[in-house]
């Protein structure tokens, strides 16, 4: 068995049981989108005082698409991970010659099939609804998005660790996020000066949305490339995979 | 010697055992569930690993499936260690555990095709599933079929990889007894494919059903090994003998030596043991026919698989 046609085979029978499952499909499929549409039609045509009057939608659209991203690569892998986990599905794997790198590398690549779907949608509707600018070149875009969904599955499968059963990973994978969402400028643009700003700055969420803003920002020159924030995700998803590495657990966890 | 469980096949070629286990122990901190136990299973056999819930007999299997690092002692599956076997030790053994899921949301053909994917030569997919008696759900979602049926295709995930050596943890546990014997098909069809199967169970009647060799193990320990049938002594143990006495009879009455000083049970109940249980008989019932009198409820038994199998553990636990 050749590994490309293992990991192939995985990817395959991952995306079949992610479309299948209404969960998944409704509450990280299609929640951005529906986020995207009520709070783009809002602030539609409006400007922001915060980011010096460029339009919201310019700022909100790349913003939101943070959220698809971290939707599928963070909460529904790590979810689907610990439901697996408890349902001894996980274990099951371990008992047969399918390599570990090739389950999770199943896994990651069905996570960032998915995150490029949400991104091609949320783009195409910004353009083609909301009036959102195309950056000149996509390829900052494409490498803030690369770098986002490499780190935030790592983050994702770490997060695995803390979680101690199924019934508390909507709780503990979700809850977090949406405190550090709303911090990070998921939904709006924050004043920088603000204390909530300063602590989202601690957590890798703010620099994804930097970093896939900076293309669409129309005040910026240059390349669009955002270095710094790149380099803080990197931090993070290089952390995490460490962390995820020494302590991933394969087994539910025994009463 | 009761956990040298080598009773040899006598004849056949000199091969290695499918499965060798010697000094194994295993600690939780400062729970020692496995305390040095000693067994051999030989190509094509079905051995079966016998005790109450908590004996070791999981973590037992679970060392050998490669999902446990043992604390002490030396173990060998098909020539391999089982902590570093890897894959290629996992491409030759199939495992049914005790709790293990399927992914809800693929089909039951589905699911064998996914794990036929990560064997060499697998065994052809329908076949399996035609096997296991899942040809009628071949393409109905896992998620819809009864505990029973997940069973089935738990084993057809074992076996559909064509291992040489199976593991079957509690196969049977929660299954009334229909689904249990035909479980019980089942497994005999798989050991006449040639495989070796290694079952734990705490069921008396599947161990005497299924297995060629039994391990009993109790708090860590094996306490006996054997045949079902010779297990404990079970097959030269005294014979018990048990009747109701004819009216206005007492035991002294009946000239069968040993009765005299049996007491007399519930409404004349008696019960006696005898090693010769063709004489006793021969005399106790020659004498009922010369009286002319009926002896209600006449049994003979040796002691059950079961009766054994509670007073090895019994005792064994009573040592805590």
């Amino acid at each position: 068995m050749n590994s490309a046609s293992l990991l192939a085979n995985e990817i395959r029978y991952d995306q079949k049981l992610y479309w299948r499952n209404p969960q998944a499909a409704i509450f990280t499929f299609a929640f951005p989108v529906v986020l995207l549409v009520v709070f783009a039609s809002i602030n539609s045509g409006q400007s922001s005082s915060t980011l010096n009057g460029v339009q919201f939608n310019q700022y909100f659209i790349p913003a939101i698409l943070s959220f698809g991203v971290i939707s599928a690569c963070y909460s529904s892998l790590a979810i689907g991970l610990v439901f697996r986990r408890d349902a001894g599905i996980l274990k099951r794997f371990r008992g047969t010659p399918l390599p570990p790198w090739a389950f999770m590398g199943g896994v990651i690549a069905n996570a960032a099939i998915v995150a490029i779907i949400q991104t091609v949608l949320t783009i195409g509707i910004g353009v083609a609804a909301y009036d959102l600018s195309a950056p000149r070149h996509w390829g900052p875009f494409v490498l803030a998005l690369a770098v986002g969904i490499a780190t935030f599955s790592a983050i994702g499968i770490a997060a695995t660790v803390w979680v101690p059963n199924a019934d508390a990973a909507a709780a503990v994978v979700t809850f977090p996020y949406l405190v550090v969402a709303f911090i990070s400028g998921t939904f709006f643009p924050l004043s920088s000066s603000s204390f909530l700003t300063e602590i989202g700055r601690l957590f890798p969420v703010y620099h994804f949305i930097q970093a896939l803003f900076a293309p669409f920002d129309p005040r910026r020159g240059g390349s669009g490339i955002a270095a710094n924030d790149l380099a803080i995700m990197g931090i993070w998803g290089v952390a995490a995979m460490v962390f995820a590495l020494r302590r991933f657990r394969w087994e539910p966890r025994r009463s | 010697m009761a956990g040298n469980a080598d009773t040899g096949h006598g004849g056949q070629r000199v091969r290695q055992p499918a499965v060798t286990v010697s000094g194994l122990r295993k600690s939780y901190g400062p729970l020692e569930a496995v305390r040095g136990i000693d067994f051999a299973v030989e190509p094509g056999e079905v051995f079966a690993l016998l005790g109450p819930n908590g004996a070791g007999k999981t973590t037992t299997v679970e060392i050998l499936e490669g999902y446990r690092k043992r604390s002490a002692g030396d173990v060998s599956v098909l020539g391999m260690d089982p902590e570093h076997g890897g894959v290629r030790l996992r491409s030759r053994i199939g495992i049914v555990l005790q709790e293990c899921g399927i992914d809800p949301f693929l089909n039951v053909t589905e699911a064998v095709r996914r794990q036929a994917g990560y064997y060499h030569s697998p065994r052809p997919i329908s076949e399996v599933v035609s096997l296991v008696g899942l040809g009628t759900k071949a393409n109905d979602r896992v998620k819809t079929l009864s505990g029973g049926q997940q069973r089935r295709l738990d084993l057809a995930l074992a076996l559909v990889g064509d291992p040489d050596l199976i593991f079957l943890d509690e196969p049977t546990t929660g299954f009334d007894p229909s689904a249990r014997r035909e479980a019980w098909g089942l497994v005999r069809g798989l050991s006449d494919l040639g495989k070796t199967i290694l079952l734990t169970t705490h069921y008396m009647e599947e161990a005497q059903a299924l297995a060629d060799r039994v391990a009993v193990i109790a708090a860590g320990h094996i306490v006996a090994g054997g045949t079902p049938d010779s297990l404990g002594g079970r097959d030269t143990a005294d014979a018990v003998v048990r009747f109701h006495l004819p009216d206005a009879t007492v035991p002294t009455d009946i000239p069968v030596p040993g009765l005299a000083d049996v007491e007399t049970g519930h409404e004349g109940e008696v019960t006696f043991s005898t090693s010769d249980p063709i004489k006793t008989l021969h005399e106790l019932t020659g004498w009922a026919l010369d009286r002319g009198v009926h002896l209600a409820g006449l049994t003979v038994t040796r002691p059950s698989l079961e009766d054994v199998y509670l007073q090895i553990t019994g005792s064994d636990e009573a040592k805590q």
